[in-house]
């Protein structure tokens, strides 16, 4: 189904994901996820929160061509997906994965070589990339001269550098303090309203997932499976004053009753399986 | 959560500021003097009988004296031979091989063992037999100093590779990477500190076995001269001659050390 200009409506589509890993030591293989299905328009963002080990980052693999599902396919612009594309899709991991043996620019740099962009190009791009993220002071500092919220930063400079239509964020605030995660949240929402990109975000942040997204994937305890989807209609950028509003907190507390079931049953099954 | 501290060989230790190295480079030359006192005192007072060891003035005279006359040149050729062609051979076979072993998780999990246990071995113990195929000539001494070498460098290079941080590799494949970029982006200057520790090692000892080589059998080379005064009661000439297998450690360790920096990118 191709919209006029032959693009298609959805960007990203996932048709009955499940997929089973298998288990470390000879025991039952377990499965991550259950026939998962969802649809992401152009230029929207979604996130997917869930407890811990409700497959929420295997899904984002398999859209993003890490991991081939068991059953079902990831399709990206009408294409099945069958490995990484570099062209559509960018990432940003928990870690920055920055190279500690390269500077700040040219940690951009290689992504960019990677991608396969011109010589000649990669430097004037990476340098617009870093003073997106006001980063251009840093351009000849190591990593190990930076703070975590600026190693992120980096890293998400490294992904706008890409220019990928997709952006895809697996807990790219794990390693973060709460303060830097919040600013570091905000300038996200800024920079995205006008990059006009289609993001998924992998979180474990009630607060992130509601101040980021656009719509907010609730997944259930293992096997994962999409329990809820939570819509929240307020536009981009989002402001400081929209994180102390009353929506704010009204969302956020809807969220928590839907997820607080799936992480109870989640730990009960861990112990069930420690016993 | 384990955040942070994904960076691989970045090592900051010994990064001092600039007096911190004077500093350090005043204290290592403080405990030099200090040494060549103490060798003094001992030898002067009789403490040590200067039979056995003469006095370091006698020493350095002795050791000037073979410098300038180039009385050491033949030894000195012979083991310099030797070495310039154990070490480069004990360098490309320690990392080749290194890094075939690691090019799979299998071949990483059966072979590092093997390579460890037969590193385990003294292989001093099989100077005889590669005397005896090569005879006494640098040969022998050749085939000791590179398998000496081969494989601290070899084990290096697989835990070099193997070490990897995973994270590295997915940014990589994500962005498309290819094998040979993979290779020369991420491996190799991810492997690379441990890799050169590796080699510091294996040069280190390449030497020693072909100074060791030489003192038990051999015709030439400044083990065997050292060997050579020491049965002929020479003591002041043989220490001279120590004296020249030192610097030469010295140098090839300042080298070494050196080029681990520049690769620090300090």
């Amino acid at each position: 189904m191709g919209t006029p200009d032959g693009t298609h409506e959805h960007l990203v589509r996932v048709e009955d994901v499940s997929h089973r890993f298998p288990a470390p030591e000879g025991g039952k293989d377990v499965l991550a996820l259950d026939a998962v299905n969802m649809e992401i328009k152009h230029g929207e963002m979604v996130s997917f929160i869930g407890p811990s080990g409700c497959g929420k980052s295997t899904l984002l693999n398999v859209i993003g061509g890490m991991i081939s599902p068991t059953s079902g396919a990831a399709l990206v612009n009408g294409q099945a997906v069958s490995g990484p594309l570099p062209k559509q899709i960018a990432y940003i991991f928990q870690e920055s994965a920055l190279l500690p043996w390269a500077s700040v620019l040219d940690n951009i740099k290689v992504g960019l070589e990677f991608q396969g962009v011109l010589k000649e190009e990669r430097e004037s791009v990476a340098s617009a990339a870093l003073r997106a993220v006001g980063l251009e002071a840093f351009a000849t500092s190591y990593p190990h001269q930076l703070s975590g919220g600026m190693k992120q930063r980096v890293a998400l400079a490294r992904a706008l550098s890409l220019r990928t239509d997709i952006l895809l964020m697996d807990e790219p605030f794990a390693a973060l303090d709460e303060q830097t995660r919040m600013i570091f949240g905000e300038d996200l929402s800024r920079l995205l309203a006008s990059e006009r990109k289609t993001i998924i975000l992998v979180t474990h942040s009630l607060a992130e997932a509601v101040l980021l997204s656009d719509r907010i994937f609730v997944f259930t305890s293992r096997p994962g499976r999409i329990k809820a989807v939570l819509t929240i209609d307020e536009p981009h950028p989002r402001t400081p004053a929209f994180m102390t509003s009353q929506r704010f907190s009204a969302l956020r507390n809807e969220l928590y009753d839907l997820l607080r079931d799936e992480v109870l049953a989640a730990i009960g099954k861990d112990r069930q399986g420690l016993s | 959560m384990s955040g942070a501290a994904a960076g691989m060989g970045e090592g900051v230790t010994g990064r001092l500021s600039r007096r911190g190295r004077w500093l350090s480079f005043l204290t290592k030359l403080g405990v030099f003097v200090m040494l060549m006192l103490l060798w003094h005192a001992v030898t002067v007072t009789e403490i040590v009988s200067p039979f056995f060891l003469p006095q370091p003035g006698a020493v350095m005279t002795v050791f000037w004296r073979i410098l300038s006359s180039g009385r050491a040149w033949p030894d000195v050729s012979v083991t310099f031979f030797e070495f310039a062609v154990a070490g480069p051979l004990a360098v490309v076979t320690g990392i080749f091989g290194g890094y075939l072993i690691s090019m799979t998780r299998y071949s990483t999990i059966v072979l590092e063992p093997v390579v460890s246990s037969l590193y385990a071995i003294p292989i001093i113990i099989f100077y005889p037999i590669s005397i005896m195929a090569l005879g006494i000539g640098p040969e022998s001494k050749i085939a000791h100093g590179a398998l000496f070498g081969f494989f601290p460098i070899c084990l290096n290079t697989i835990q070099g590779f193997s070490g990897v941080d995973a994270i590295y590799l997915r940014m990589a494949r994500s962005t498309g990477a290819t094998k040979a970029q993979l290779l020369r982006r991420i491996l190799i200057p991810a492997a690379a500190p441990t890799i050169l520790n590796g080699v510091r090692l294996g040069l280190m000892l390449c030497f020693l076995a072909i100074i060791g080589g030489e003192t038990i059998a051999s015709l030439e080379g400044l083990g065997h001269r050292i060997v050579w005064y020491a049965e002929g009661m020479q003591m002041t000439n043989m220490f001279a001659y120590i004296v020249f297998v030192i610097l030469i450690a010295a140098v090839m360790n300042i080298c070494l050390s050196l080029l681990e920096l520049r690769r620090r990118g300090a």
